[in-house]
């Protein structure tokens, strides 16, 4: 019963943040709404039994990509309201395409059953939760099985930041900053210069 | 009613079709359109665990990990190429960025 009803309650709430994070006018409004669509398909995820994934998904989203959506959305300085112009020119095929999608999705889950018996990996079944939890579960299975994925997965961790970093630094003409270098290497030289000056002539 | 499958299957559906919905209704916001990308992701990632759960099977939910783990680093790649973009155009519509003219 409590089950039913979180349920509905989650699955309300997402939707809804969802529709609201495509047809919000402001994108401040926008981000929180995902971060509001990301806390409660956490929730249902706790529902399905996976706790761990949950609160990955509350980290990783909520904790770093959702906050990255709101620095870069309050540091550009955009006219939103321009950017939405076309927002009711393209309502009929947005809307006619969605519609299209969501036909082919109800029409093949309504054609689609489980079936035959799934053959499940034993190794791989979740196990019950008196025997072992899910986060030691998935540890057990991504530290043995997929260990060489969980390190690819790293990887592209690796690569995506550095992308970053690469492609947003810059040097800024014009900005005066120490180089310990340039001061090492000035010599006596570089300081001044000895001029003879005659008497009676000067510099001329 | 006990809560199915079908009831998380129909809620992935849903979070789905408003993603695709919102590329095309923001067709001029990148930003958005990101965000529907995300939402796109979360819907793939309910399935994933959804599937898993009423399975048995945990190799649903390592997927799902690996797909965050490819959902952040297309979201700070797609919002690094953003902000340069706009630090060399001003702009950020869509519409504008025809500079391969492809």
């Amino acid at each position: 019963m409590i089950y039913t009803l979180c349920f509905y309650l989650f699955a309300t709430i997402t939707v809804f943040s969802a529709i609201m994070v495509i047809a919000s006018r402001n994108p401040v409004h926008s981000v929180l709404y995902l971060i509001l669509a990301f806390f409660n398909s956490a929730g249902l995820f706790v529902l399905l039994g996976a706790e761990f994934v949950a609160m990955i998904l509350v980290i990783v989203y909520v904790g770093a990509v959702a906050v990255l959506f709101m620095f870069v959305v309050m540091m550009l300085d955009i006219d939103y309201s321009e950017l939405r112009k076309g927002f009711q020119k393209y309502l009929p095929i947005g809307g006619l395409i969605g519609l299209v999608l969501l036909a082919e999705l109800v029409l093949v889950g309504m054609g689609w059953g489980l079936g035959s018996p799934v053959t499940t990996d034993p190794a791989t079944a979740t196990p019950a939760l008196t025997e072992m939890t899910n986060t030691e579960a998935l540890g057990s299975l991504i530290y043995t099985k997929y260990i060489f994925l969980f390190q690819m997965a790293g990887l592209i961790l690796l690569v995506a930041m550095i992308g970053a970093i690469v492609l947003t630094h810059r040097k800024r003409p014009g900005v005066k900053k120490q180089s310990v270098n340039k001061q090492v290497m000035r010599r006596r030289g570089d300081a001044y210069e000895i001029v003879k000056v005659k008497p009676g002539q000067g510099l001329g | 009613m006990e809560i199915g499958l079908a009831h998380y299957l129909t809620v992935a559906a849903m979070l789905f079709t408003i993603g695709i919905f919102g590329i095309f209704l923001n067709r001029k916001n990148v930003i958005i359109i990101l965000m529907s990308v995300e939402l796109i992701l979360l819907a793939v990632n309910i399935n994933f665990v959804a599937f898993s759960s009423y399975l048995h099977d945990m190799v649903g939910q390592v997927f799902t990990m690996f797909i965050l783990t490819v959902a952040a680093g297309e979201a700070a790649i797609g919002l690094a190429i953003l902000v340069i973009y706009y630090r060399n155009r001003g702009t950020i519509a869509v519409e504008d960025i025809n500079l391969m003219e492809g």
